[in-house]
Parts: structure tokens; sequence; C-alpha cells
């Protein structure tokens, strides 16, 4: 058995076996604290060699239980894991931003008191999601990939009503009724491609796919986009995540804008190069993503809340990703990768930040926020460089992935195209303006010019019941200051953030090998049937 | 394959329930939708699986089948069964944390949104604007004398 054959499912074992160790350290808070941390960076070792790996040798594949391609000519017929260099970037980038947010979230545990937060529950939620998150990723199968769906659905709906105020538990049922809609919808798409192939293998469906007609395959497509664009929140199925991602707490806000959408996105990618290369939808993709990112933006400009209007730019931004997928070509997914990596970074600093931001100023509205360039240097510097990364100013990683995506859009040249290039910088320019009013608002002018500047919640929002205890801004006690083990994670990522910037050569190589692999299909399907074709 | 019309009917006939079901506010209804869809789907997995068998168990016959059931397709449904348990037992549990924090189980409206979308062209540039503070001009054309009083300061 090869390296790659042991590594490949401790991604999704480790912190499978943390979340049961937490759950039985429930009443010693520092082991629990413990074990997640140790466990996560553990998958980001893994992760990191798997990368090695996969960047090296090329696909690896691993028969779960040796339940491989026999000699009669039977495809696999048990779990297959897949890591091709895209699984593996993905793996590490969210390797990375899970370890980042656990830091944060215990920095926030321990200061705002354990004894009052159902602290024993988050942990061992937190280590469910990312096995599920790495499921997904790893997935050689759809039905292995809708299983890891569900699995990170399920932590989230923990993690998204954790404490369960009123608010919250309004927000998490339109999540979870929307989430269970596109998994019936994707399990819907499941049981018509079996029915039409016979199997869920995605490297068996790739051959088998090529052969039934094409009606029929356009439909399933069209099935599968449905399911996965409502996890991925592309435009006229996205109008649950500003509804409930900013009730959260911000860590989970944080994590869910930086990987489950991306989950989506990333089985987009799957499913349009691997099970459907002549889809037939590249149309209706290019005009869903020029949507995407229009509505998303122009939503964001009406929003107050910060969070709400981070939510807005995350769906936004998600239109760059699927521009870059329907082009369908090289420079195109080369893009849409490079964007995925650098957008998942960014976005969840940036929620990371408005904690910092209701950390120090009691609030995350616009109508209450002033003068925080004054109040604190460091989280005006914590907020402008990933705002700038975010709105695509040159040189930071933002930029670098847009103008690719840019490119491969004038290189396609059909109207549309220039139609989408357009809108790309449309949306660049007003995200631009949508982080500046932030700023202007929130950071630049005096606290007595906000609307609302004398008001303040009571505490920090993660220990609120409700979002009604409002208390005069001079009375709150817990204004002003920042816990170390909130701002180093947020540096941390903002670190990582600039290293994108600053290796964009090397990693854009390594995106553009990851594309070729994914519009290969070639390798893929040999490392996973072998030689028995 | 033969497909036979009665499963298709059922199918058709339960998803249009739950999605009827699915639509309503009522959280207990939007839950019974929910498990209506997901068992018409695993019916339509069982249906599109192949037709009735053997059960897939060496050396164990049904009947006077000649085939063998897709074991696949049972593993798929258990699967889903399984998580789809799960997850009622969970909404469940959030529609009576709704229904005591709010005495009622229907799905109220963002507030935020609606604070949003109700907001007229004059808050809306009210907020988005610093709008100019409208300072009143100092008469400079007062007394000297008046200077001394407070509120006067600075006429020269």
């Amino acid at each position: 058995m090869t390296l790659s054959g042991v590594l490949m499912p401790l991604p999704v074992l480790i912190p499978l076996t943390a979340a049961a160790l937490t759950l039985i350290a429930g009443r010693r808070p520092r082991l629990q604290r413990l074990i997640t941390v140790v466990a996560l960076s553990a998958v980001l070792g893994v992760c990191a060699v798997l990368l090695y790996l996969a960047d090296r040798d090329g696909t690896q594949a691993l028969h779960v239980g040796g339940w491989g391609p026999t000699d009669a000519g039977l495809g696999p017929l048990g779990i297959t894991l897949v890591a091709d260099r895209l699984s593996a970037l993905m793996l590490v980038v969210s390797a990375i931003v899970l370890l980042a947010v656990v830091f944060y979230a215990i920095g926030q545990g321990i200061r705002d008191g354990d004894d009052r937060q159902p602290v024993s529950i988050f942990l061992p939620t937190y280590l469910v999601l990312s096995a599920g998150v790495c499921t997904a990723f790893l997935a050689g199968d759809l039905f292995n990939l809708y299983v890891g769906f569900e699995v990170l659905l399920s932590a989230s709906f923990v993690l998204l009503t954790i404490g369960a105020s009123q608010e919250r538990v309004r927000a998490g049922i339109s999540y979870v009724m929307v989430s269970m809609v596109s998994s019936l919808i994707f399990l819907i798409g499941l049981a018509l491609i079996y029915a039409a192939t016979g199997t869920l293998n995605m490297a068996e469906l790739s051959l088998r796919l090529h052969d039934i007609s094409g009606g029929t395959r356009g439909a399933l497509f069209a099935v599968l986009l449905v399911a996965f664009g409502i996890k991925a929140a592309v435009f006229p199925l996205s109008a649950w995540l500003p509804d409930s991602y900013p009730t959260a707490p911000a860590p989970v806000t944080a994590v869910f804008a930086g990987l489950l959408t991306k989950v989506g996105v990333y089985a987009i990618i799957r499913a349009h190069s691997l099970l459907f290369p002549a889809g037939g939808l590249d149309r209706v993709l290019l005009v869903a993503a020029l949507l995407t990112m229009l509505v998303g933006i122009l939503g964001a400009i009406a929003q107050s809340d910060i969070k709400r209007l981070l939510s807005f730019t995350l769906i936004s931004h998600i239109g760059y990703m699927v521009f870059g997928i329907a082009l369908s070509s090289r420079l195109g997914m080369s893009g849409a990768i490079y964007y995925v990596a650098h957008h998942i970074v960014v976005q969840t600093t940036l929620f990371l930040v408005v904690g910092l931001i209701e950390r120090q100023a009691g609030a995350s509205t616009l109508r209450r926020l002033g003068g925080l360039a004054a109040a604190s240097p460091l989280l005006a510097f914590v907020f402008m460089v990933p705002a700038l990364n975010l709105g695509g100013i040159p040189p930071f990683s933002g930029f670098i992935g847009k103008v690719a995506l840019l490119e491969a859009g004038t290189q396609e040249g059909s109207v549309l195209a220039w139609l989408l290039v357009a809108g790309s910088v449309v949306t660049s320019l007003l995200t631009l303006y949508v982080v500046a009013r932030v700023w202007t608002k929130a950071f630049w002018r005096a606290r007595v010019d906000a609307p609302d500047g004398a008001m303040s919640d009571s505490a920090p929002s993660a220990l609120l019941a409700d979002y009604s205890q409002d208390v005069a801004f001079d009375d709150r006690g817990d204004v002003g200051r920042m816990p170390v083990g909130m701002v180093a994670p947020t540096m941390g990522l903002i670190a990582v953030g600039l290293a994108l910037t600053v290796a964009a050569g090397p990693i854009f190589g390594y995106s553009d090998r990851a594309a070729d692999e994914v519009l290969d299909r070639g390798q893929y399907i040999s490392a996973v049937l072998g030689t028995h074709l | 394959m033969i497909t036979y019309l009665v499963p298709l009917v059922i199918i058709g006939g339960l998803t249009s329930c739950g999605v009827y079901l699915l639509l309503s506010r009522n959280l207990t209804r939007m839950l019974l939708g929910l498990l209506l869809v997901g068992n018409a789907v695993n019916l339509l997995i069982l249906t599109v699986g192949g037709p009735s068998g053997n059960p897939p168990v060496r050396g164990r016959t049904s009947g006077s089948e000649t085939t063998t059931a897709d074991p696949l397709a049972q593993g798929m449904i258990l699967t889903a069964i399984v998580i789809a348990m799960g997850i009622a037992a969970f909404v469940l549990a959030l529609t009576y944390r709704s229904f005591r924090l709010t005495t009622e189980e229907e799905v109220g409206n963002d507030p935020e949104d609606t604070r949003v979308s109700k907001l007229s062209d004059e808050e809306a540039s009210s907020i988005d604007e610093d709008a100019p503070v409208s300072v009143p001009a100092r008469d400079t054309d007062e007394p000297d004398e008046l200077d001394a009083l407070p509120g006067h300061e600075g006429s020269r």
C-alpha cells in the first residue's frame, strides 16, 4: 500500500475520532481544546503531504476496504476516495481555514467565559463539520459526495442554531429547510443517474454518461446543477444565505462563508468537467454567473449590517467562480481554482474581523459604528488589508484572480463572455465601493455622527439571548478590548492571504496543472479504474 | 427495463403533496412535507434499482425468482432513511424550541431584511450620505458687548 493510500482516509478519520474524544472529554474544556487543535493540525499536515504527492505523482485513488475494480469486469463496488490536484488544494486551504477559525473560537470562548456557552457541543460539532468538508472533497463517487454534504450540513445546522436564541432558531429553520430541499434534489439526481447508467462512481459515470442520449444527459446535469447551485448560492437560488448566515456567532459565520459554499462550487466543477464535459448548459451557467455577481453586489450596497453586507458580497463573488467554470477553457478553470482558494481565505478573514469589530465597538451595524480607526488602528489595519484584497486592488490576490478570469473571458471572445467581463469589472468596482463605505462609516467618521452611535449591544452577541438588549454605548463594560487569542488567528489568515499574493506564480502554476488534470479526465479515470477499463 | 406505472404514480403523488406542504409557513407541515418528499425519493431509488428478485445474500432464494435484487439501491435508501430520521429529530427539536420562544410555530420574516426593504428613499439617503448638518451662520453684526455672553464668543 502506498503512502497516499495510508494518508487519504485520514482527513476524514482524524476529525471524526477527535469528535468522539472531545465528546467524552465534554466536562474538561482544556482537554477538549487540546484534542481539537491537535486533530486539526494533524489534518493540515496530512493534507499538505497529499498536496505534494498529488502534484508529484498525479491523481491518487483509494478503494476503501479493497472493493476496487475486479478482473470480472465489475467496476469499483465500495467507497472510492480520490485526491487529485484540485481536491488536494481545496483540502489544504480548508484545513488552514479550519485551524485558524478554531484558534479564534477558542480565544473568543476563553474571553467570553465558557460556562455561559454550550462550548462542550461546539468543538465536537466543529470537528464533524471538518470531517464532512474533507469527505466531500475526497469523494470519488456521487453517493459518498452526498453523504459528505449531509455530514457537513447536519453539523452546520447545530452550529448555526447554537445557543438557540429566538433569532437563531428563526434563521436556522429556513436554513435547514432550504438545505434539505437541495439535498433531496441531489438525491433525485442520484436516483435518475443510477437509473440511466447503473453506477454512481464518478470515473465510471464519466465513461457511461457519454453513451446516453444528449437530452437525458442535459436533464441529469440540470438536476445536479440545481442541487449544487443551492449549496453554492448561485443567484436565483441564493436568497437563503444572507437570511441565515449573519445570525450565527462570528467564527461559525466565518467558517460557513469560507467553506460551505465552496464545497458547492467544487461539486459544480466536478459535475461540469468530469461527469458532463459537454453539458451544453454553459450559457445558462454564464448568465447565472452574471446575475449572481450583479444582484449580489447590489444587495450588498443596500445593507447597513456589516455581516449581512459581507454575506451579499460572498454571493456576488461566487459568480466569478461560476464564470471561470462555465468558460470550459483551461485558463478559465485555472482562474476559477485560484479564485476559490483566494476567496475562501479572504471571506473567512473578513467575517473574523467583523467579530473583532463587534468586540471593539459593541455592534456590527453601520448605524452605530464610527471612529474605529482612531479607537483601534490595529483593527483598521486588519479590516483594510482583506477588504482591499476582496475589492481586487493590485497587488493583492483578488486582483490576480480577477485578471486571470478576465483574460479567460476575453480569450473566449463571444458576446456573452464580453458581457461577463464587463459585469466582472463593474462588480469589482462596486465591491470596492461597498468596502469603502464600511471604511468611511465605521472607521473614519466620528462615532457621534452615526445615527445610533450612542447605542450598543449590552454584551458580545455570542452571549446575547436576543438582539433587542441595547444599552448606552458608554455603559457597556466590555467595549474596546480585543483578546490576543482572536487577533492572532485573524492576522495569521491575513498572512495566508498575502502569501497567496507573494507566491502567486507557483500557486498559479499549480492551479494550471490542476486545471489540466480536471479537464483531461483521462488521468482521473485511469487512476480510479486502473487497467480494468 | 420494465417500469410499472403504480410506483411512479405513487412517487408523483407523494412528491406533489410534499411540495405543497413544504410551501407552508407552519413548521410541522414543512417537516411532514420534507418527510413525504424524502419517502418519494426513496421509492424512486427503489423503482429505478431494477425489478424485484432474490435477496442479495448467497444461498437465499425467495419464491421462484431467478434474478437477484440490486443491493446497492437498498443500501442507498437505508442511508437516506437514517439521514432523514436524524434531520427530522433535529427539526422537531427546533420546532419545539421555536414554540417555546414565540408560542407559535410559524416561520417569521427576517426582521433586518424587512427593515432594509422598508427604508424610504429619504431614510436610505440619510444613512448613506453623511448629510451636512446645517449650522446657523453667526451674526457678526451684533454689538461687541454681547461677545461676553455664552454662545456669542468668536463673533469678532
